[in-house]
């Protein structure tokens, strides 16, 4: 036990005791979730009516399933388990037909968020001296804020840089010695050849660790990132349902990602019989919080696909590991790390008049960064000879899809009937980039 | 007035050949043509002896198509002979959007079209500075020479 933590008692606690305190708090977030009327009548029809229905954490296999659906449907507050009053802050995420979905948080939700964040950190060996650049976005996006504060809580030098804008990323590395980036993978081999291109070397920078996540990316593009940059890099886990980043990390010994099982119960499923999988079956993670208050969720289904890793970690740490996410079992686009759905696309398209239905997404790698083509086809009956016209449309969609997806596309105007006729989004998207 | 078929077309290998197959196809013969790069997508405006009946056929095809209205002004063959019109123009403050020209006897007369926002106007005051601007009957039956 001689590994970094920020949290020795909790980090370190033995199985038992870990699963003593698991049940103790499912029964309060039961408590919690009762409070919401969409937990109410969904609880009531399992017979569940309070906390102390809850017996053993088996029992968790006989509460229902939430859905990004669901989150959907009781927004704005439906979800939504204490007084407004009690509410510090929110984050909201674009759902895939353009409702959004909000999680709340009380000042204790942003507490214990900033402590499971704190501990991935400290779990790679990061100190209290090192200069912690955060170079994804801040606002809305739970990336930002969520390492921000776990950063600071850590007591590092934080420079909240946010996205984008590599040569001002790349000063601000020289100017403060920055030793630790968070980004998303694609966006460092972005940046490396940006420094390569402004003839910087690696070793001119303090660079000495890197945190890297928000897309699926495989154990190849992660020692290419630690090669090129020569530095360690630590795969980090999370999504906007469960807080953001701090759900899983890995620790120095990178031999998968550490899911704190004092703040969730993480179980992996088959998506299409919605059976428990055994240790290594690739399935479906589900989770339930075991620490919000706000915003409590139960069984929620992440569309992530993932397996645990057996075995013990050399680190000590009994909180069980997962498996680098493998990809998604629903439809959904990761571009730059940034979640899209093609219904979203879609949208956007079949209200411009326009264009007509066919459509085409394609996603390409320009360098190391992903880059987003839309395809439509122009309507013949409203075509009136004039390009400016046509140039204004093209225009006018990629602000429209920018607005709605964060991404900024590159939109391609084509003939009448030239794209493929194709049912179903899936057959619509053609993914380009090289395999992960 | 006379028009021009304006054709949307993909920057692609063999777009621009299925629409002269349609022309081909129908007898219908091109007296000039255009086409311009927009970033992956093309126009190609063309001056051909039936618009009407080139127009209806490749809308038949699936193609996106328009018939613009233009301006064919007879211009002299020779060095100056686009000038002396353009200055009529500049001096009105006309501003030409999109333009080409042909000539129909080499040394004497050439035929310049052009699109502009206002073209009854432009029409009148090219004509009353003593230029010819043809008529769809003349354009499409054109004869080896104009008298400038």
């Amino acid at each position: 036990m001689n590994a970094p933590a920020w949290n020795p008692a909790i980090e370190f606690m033995e199985r038992e005791a870990l699963e003593r305190l698991q049940l103790a708090n499912l029964r309060k977030t039961i408590a919690a979730a009762l409070k919401t009327p969409f937990y109410q009548r969904r609880l009531a029809e399992v017979g569940l009516t309070c906390p102390e229905d809850i017996t053993s954490l088996r029992d968790v296999r006989n509460l229902p399933y939430t859905t990004k659906d669901d989150l959907r449907e009781a927004y704005p507050d439906g979800l939504l388990a204490v007084d407004r009053e009690q509410v510090v802050r929110l984050h909201t995420s674009s759902g895939t037909t353009g409702m959004p979905t909000v999680i709340y948080h009380t000042q204790r939700d942003l507490d214990s968020w900033t402590e499971l964040v704190a501990r991935c950190i400290v779990a790679t060996g990061a100190t209290r001296r090192d200069v912690f650049q955060n170079m994804t976005n801040y606002g809305l996006f739970t990336g930002g804020l969520g390492l921000h504060y776990g950063a600071e809580r850590v007591g590092m030098l934080v420079i909240p840089v946010s996205s984008g804008n590599t040569s001002r990323q790349i000063q601000l590395m020289r100017n403060f010695q920055t030793s630790i980036v968070h980004a998303t993978p694609s966006y460092l081999l972005h940046l490396q050849s940006a420094l390569a291109g402004a003839g910087v070397a690696p070793g001119q920078l303090s660079l000495r660790k890197a945190f890297i996540g928000a897309e699926p990316h495989s154990e190849e593009i992660r020692r290419k990132i630690e090669n090129l940059f020569g530095i360690e890099a630590y795969n980090s886990y999370g999504l906007s349902e469960m807080n953001g980043p701090g759900v899983a990390f890995e620790c120095i010994y990178k031999t998968g990602l550490h899911l704190w099982e004092d703040a969730y119960i993480l179980e992996i499923i088959n998506p299409q019989t919605l059976q428990p999988l055994a240790e290594g079956e690739t399935g479906e993670i589900v989770m339930t919080t075991l620490q919000r208050q706000a915003t409590p969720l139960l069984r929620y289904r992440t569309r992530d696909l993932s397996h645990w890793v057996g075995g013990h970690c050399p680190c000590g740490r009994g909180h069980r590991r997962l498996a680098r996410i493998k990809g998604r079992s629903d439809d959904m686009l990761i571009i730059n790390g940034v979640n899209v759905f093609p219904s979203q696309i879609e949208d956007v398209l079949m209200k411009t008049p326009e264009v007509g239905a066919n459509y085409l997404i394609q996603l390409e790698k320009r360098g190391s960064l992903d880059r987003l083509v839309v395809k439509t086809e122009i309507d013949a009956r409203l075509f009136t000879g004039d390009s400016d016209t046509l140039d204004e449309l093209r225009e006018r969609i990629s602000e429209l899809l920018r607005s709605a997806i964060l991404v900024k596309p590159v939109v391609e105007l084509n003939e009448p009937g030239s794209l493929p006729v194709s049912e179903g989004k899936a057959q619509r998207v053609v993914d380009l980039r090289p395999a992960f | 007035m006379t028009e021009q078929i304006s054709i949307f077309i993909d920057n692609k290998p063999g777009r621009l050949n299925a629409v002269t197959a349609i022309l081909q196809e129908r007898e219908i013969d091109i007296r000039a043509m255009t086409t311009a790069n927009h970033r992956g997508y093309g126009v190609a405006k063309l001056l051909v002896s039936d618009p009407h009946l080139a127009h209806q056929s490749l809308i038949e095809q699936g193609f996106a198509a328009a018939l613009q209205p233009v301006l064919a002004v007879v211009i002299a063959d020779r060095p100056g002979g686009l000038h002396d019109l353009l200055e009529g123009l500049a001096e009105r403050q006309i501003n030409v959007l999109n333009a080409y020209g042909f000539v129909i006897a080499p040394g004497q007369s050439a035929v310049w079209c052009l699109e502009v926002a206002d073209l009854a106007q432009t029409a009148r005051l090219v004509e009353a500075r003593g230029w010819r601007v043809l008529k769809e009957s003349e354009l499409y039956r054109l004869p080896s020479s104009f008298s400038l």
